[in-house]
């Protein structure tokens, strides 16, 4: 550990010192990595430094919002980042990613066309980045409290459990937490309702504010992240989550053996489908690494690997064979074909109706 | 060195010009470059307008037309006139205010007896106590509130203290309320409010108290009128630190807050982050700085007017 942590400090130092001449003709052999939290098998970095001698300088974050505010704000300093499709897709608005030579990613052939025609939707050509993860928005419940209070044979698999107050409100002595994300939560709801979840109708969000209002009385409260904890610990007992996330937290509960059994699922009518992908700032100083990892990252031991890790789909078809049977048969994680028709990818807002949501999401919470 | 500050009081006496200033001038190019050049930054962005296509997101006021020359300044005042059309951000800082200002008093509250304790013990254990009150800032922050997390949810240690005292049935629901957000902002600021205290309560003159007792005075009124009116320099700084930072504080009540109506921390994060409208932010970042300064600076004003007063 203090080995591994003075390698760190090390490759930190490096990449200091190295910034002040950055004019070298040759690349150094740095690359800065901008990722999520808990969003990769600990082993690759290490691999991809063993094969080609670059040293990776891999740094988290846990929201949008943040890479966002980095990124607008003018030079990051890093050279492989991680932004969700639709903040990608707002961002290069402003033109901040370079385009991709392909020629460089020989392993993008391995990506799923129906995937990549998906994201294309967003970054035509998928000129600037390429999907590194696919994930979902669903239930997450404890399976035993769930049981107590709704029965054995109770249909979970629908989103009537968060929207029919009559259900939601027999689970909220257990406790109901709610991602504190309206980007994700108000497009849900207008699904639920039938509506266009990527609706620029102002009087569809009046709908879906009703809705939720309907549903606030049996929120205990709204969290992106601890919910998950929560979960885990049985200190809540459902809640809106993210796919990867509610299945890591469901085996640490294995592992801690805590008598706490998690469920994720995707709901019948539907649910948010997220992309997670790599894209090169234009200033990244070291773009032919990133380009190296990129392409790293996309071959097929290294994705199946990486999907087995963290149980998200990683897009790519070359890869299901070889991820671990647990994940690749999870309908939740690798959705079915039928089911993939009812989920839908979140586009680019106008700020309009971007305030909106906001404005809506502060009057939910409040009453 | 009191050789040479008795020095300088002569010149200045003497030639009451620049010397003067360039005493004054360090504190005050300390303040500039700190406080006042980054709140113009914001001001600047408050009147400029929201935009996606650009790095960084918004207009620039000043713009240069090369073909005519012509320097073209242009300030937009859409975002405060936003601000003020809609009642959830007035709502977001009346909370906020209100959240501050109970906070401030609980501090006072709890402070002031704590201050007095150790000023008047004995002064080998002094300096012991005055570490027990600094010793918990030695952590970070964020661990100290999560601790509190942990002591507040519903199978945290509260909890099982009280059913365990059989004072309670079922487990309170503690965390994410406002209660929660009070005793986190309360702890977390304690210390602030202790320090100023302890060196005003310290340098109480007790002769004066002696004196009101001689002549009759009842410990009540005493406290009151002759050992409370010579701390008020101690009770003005200590809330001033514990009440200003409370009204801006985004990380307790993010963390042990309750689905409610958001604080105006949170309010600004959402315009920031959420809707990536910077200007707004900017805008009601510029505002909750008035809210402070103006109310603030009377009420300095007026107690120094106080304090002068009551030492002649």
């Amino acid at each position: 550990m203090f080995k591994k942590t003075l390698t760190a400090v090390a490759v930190a130092a490096v990449a200091v010192v190295s910034g002040f001449n950055s004019a070298a003709a040759e690349e150094e052999k740095i690359l800065n990595i901008y990722n999520w939290s808990d969003y990769i098998d600990p082993e690759i970095i290490p691999m991809f430094e063993k094969e080609t001698g670059i040293k990776v300088v891999y740094d988290v974050f846990d929201s949008n919002e943040v890479l966002d505010a980095k990124i607008l704000s003018g030079k990051t300093g890093y050279d492989i980042v991680a932004p969700g499709l639709d903040f990608m897709a707002r961002q290069q608005k402003a033109g901040v990613y370079l385009q991709l030579d392909k020629s460089k990613l020989p392993n993008l052939a391995n990506i799923d066309p129906v995937q990549l025609s998906f994201v294309a939707k967003l970054d035509p050509d998928n000129a600037h980045g390429i999907p590194y993860f696919v994930g979902t928005a669903g239930i997450a419940y404890n399976k035993k409290m769930i049981e107590e209070r709704l029965g054995k044979d109770f249909d979970m698999k629908t989103w009537d459990v968060i929207f029919k107050p009559e259900i939601l409100s027999k689970l909220k002595d257990c406790g109901v937490a709610v991602l504190n994300a309206p980007t994700e939560v108000i497009p849900t709801a207008l699904n639920y309702l039938g509506l266009d979840p990527n609706s620029t109708n102002l009087d569809d969000y009046k709908k879906a504010e009703e809705l939720l209002l309907k549903m606030r009385p049996n929120v205990t409260y709204f969290h992106s992240s601890q919910n998950i904890n929560d979960l885990a610990n049985g200190d809540i007992c459902i809640t809106l989550g993210w796919s990867g996330d509610v299945l890591q937290a469901a085996d640490r509960a294995e592992e801690a053996q805590n008598g706490v059994e998690i469920e994720y699922l995707v709901p019948r009518e539907g649910a948010l489908m997220f992309y997670d992908m790599f894209a090169i700032p234009k200033d990244a100083d070291h773009v032919e690494n990133a380009y190296k990892f990129m392409n790293f990252i996309m071959r097929p031991d290294i994705a199946a690997k990486n999907s087995s890790y963290v149980s998200y789909d990683n897009a790519n078809k070359a890869a299901v064979p070889m991820v671990i049977e647990k994940v690749r048969n999870n309908p939740n994680i690798y959705i079915p074909e039928e089911q993939l028709k009812k989920m839908w990818v979140p586009e680019v807002h106008p700020r309009k109706i971007n305030k909106e949501m906001t404005k809506i999401w502060n009057r939910v919470k409040a009453s | 060195m009191q050789n040479k500050t008795y020095k300088i009081n002569r010149r200045q006496k003497k030639l009451s010009g620049w010397h003067k200033y360039a005493v004054i001038a360090l504190p005050y190019l300390w303040m500039s470059l700190f406080f006042f050049v980054p709140f113009l930054i914001i001001l600047k962005i408050s009147f400029a307008e929201s935009i996606d296509d650009s790095v960084p997101p918004y207009t620039s006021l000043i713009s240069f037309n090369s073909e005519d020359l012509k320097l073209n300044f242009s300030a937009y005042l859409g975002n405060y006139a936003a601000i003020f059309d809609d009642s959830t951000y007035l709502y977001s800082y009346l909370k906020s205010i209100k959240i501050a200002f109970i906070s401030t008093l609980l501090c006072l509250l709890i402070g002031y007896p704590m201050a007095w304790a150790i000023a008047s013990s004995k002064s080998s254990l002094r300096n012991a106590l005055l570490m027990l009150v600094i010793m918990p800032s030695w952590t970070s922050f964020l661990i100290r509130i999560y601790a509190w997390m942990g002591i507040l949810k519903p199978e945290g240690y509260l909890n099982s203290l009280l059913q365990w005292l059989n004072i309670i049935d079922e487990p309170l629901q503690l965390l994410h309320t406002d209660l929660a957000v009070y005793i986190g902002i309360v702890y977390a600021y304690l210390p602030f409010m202790i320090l100023p205290l302890y060196t005003a309560i310290v340098r109480v003159d007790y002769t004066i108290i002696e004196a009101g007792y001689d002549l009759g005075c009842r410990p009540a009124k005493c406290f009151f009128k002759l050992f409370v009116p010579q701390t008020y320099s101690g009770i003005i700084a200590g809330s001033m630190l514990v009440f200003i930072p409370a009204v801006g504080e985004y990380i307790i009540p993010e963390l042990l807050g309750g689905p409610g109506a958001n604080l105006i921390g949170r309010t600004i994060w959402d315009e920031y982050f959420m809707t990536r409208d910077w200007p707004l932010a900017a805008a009601l970042a510029t505002i909750m700085l008035l809210i402070l300064v103006v109310p603030i600076v009377l009420f300095y004003k007026t107690q120094r007017k106080e304090i002068t007063q009551g030492a002649k």
